[in-house]
């Protein structure tokens, strides 16, 4: 599959969630020269994994993931943004607030297309909720100037419930990348991949298995 | 994080009494514990910040598992599983236990002042 975009936005509420979700494909984007924006919701502040063996704790964990999280985005070759939310309330704030926030940063990047969380199947509360948020602020712009949007589901159902996802991008020339990005985010990396395989260590055979390509539904208005 | 001894930890409890203090408490076992394992529940609570002043604290246990009572006028805070614990750079002392992989299982955490939100 080939695209062609002006401007590609990412929006994903932890850091990391980049990394194990959409880096493969933000590679393809930028090998082909598309500018990439990434706005990340929190700074994963409540997250459980403190590296192994543990080198953060609950008060240094968001500054050792806002610092992973800048390094991973210069992996990718992508411009950030952090949103200033906090990790696990999303789902708590005023959705139509954070459709709106969400709504002026469209506007002003004008993207082509937006990458975000399937609502209902994304798992994490977080995930659920900006994902609703973030398709809700492209809702509200105007038809004619509207991106597109790819929604990630990663649900156990979600094949049942939504089909094939009408998008699949197979990331193994860009493997690479996504493992130096998903390494990038040091604090995470061996938890989240090891709760996937409790197994075996080898974490890079971990991933290839469970994450050799990104799948997106385009979401119909 | 180092081990907990209760001697040390004990002395940094009492360090707070009859003190307004700042309470972060939390226990999870994280957002994709059904996800990764379907007889699993998700389960987690916590709160930040929460003021309190406490007239009596003890921690109990041995090894690897300590629990930590604080005695309130008109209640108690508790924390079981905690294994490790550092005085920080802002005099904050933080408690935690983890699972085998290093993830945090449970947090009890105190601070004269608040804990950024």
């Amino acid at each position: 599959m080939s695209f062609v975009e002006k401007h590609v936005v990412v929006i994903y509420p932890h850091p990391d969630d980049e990394a194990f979700g959409a880096s493969g494909t933000i590679t393809k984007f930028r090998e082909q020269g598309v500018p990439v924006t990434y706005l990340c919701g929190t700074l994963g502040e409540m997250g459980r994994n403190m590296g192994n063996p543990t080198f953060a704790n609950r008060e240094t964990l968001p500054e050792v993931r806002k610092k992973e999280l800048i390094d991973a985005c210069k992996v990718l070759d992508v411009e950030l943004k952090m949103l200033g939310y906090r990790d696990k309330t999303l789902e708590f704030e005023s959705r139509d607030e954070i459709a709106e926030h969400l709504k002026g940063l469209i506007e002003t990047i004008e993207p082509s297309l937006v990458i975000t969380h399937y609502p209902g199947h994304a798992v994490h509360p977080d995930h659920d909720a900006l994902g609703a948020a973030a398709i809700e602020a492209v809702k509200r712009i105007e038809t004619n100037r509207r991106p597109n949007v790819w929604a990630q589901a990663i649900s156990r159902n979600h094949l049942e419930e939504l089909g094939e996802p009408d998008i699949s991008i197979d990331i193994s020339p860009f493997f690479k990348k996504k493992m130096q990005t998903i390494l990038a985010h040091h604090s995470q990396a061996q938890g989240v991949l090891g709760s996937m395989n409790p197994e075996t260590d080898d974490i890079e055979a971990i991933a290839k298995e469970r994450l050799g390509n990104e799948q997106f539904y385009t979401w119909n208005f | 994080m180092e081990q907990i001894t209760i001697d040390q930890v004990q002395k940094q409890l009492e360090r707070f009494l009859n003190k307004d203090v700042y309470v972060h408490l939390e226990t999870t076992n994280g957002a994709y514990a059904s996800h990764n394992n379907d007889k699993a529940y998700n389960v987690g609570a916590f709160i930040r910040n929460a003021q309190v002043n406490y007239k009596h604290a003890k921690i109990v246990g041995s090894g690897n598992a300590f629990r930590v009572g604080l005695k309130l006028d008109i209640g108690w805070i508790y924390a079981e599983g905690l294994s490790q614990y550092e005085v920080d750079d802002n005099d904050r002392l933080l408690m935690a236990g983890h699972d085998r992989e290093g993830r945090l299982m449970v947090a009890l955490e105190i601070s004269e002042t608040p804990f950024t939100y």
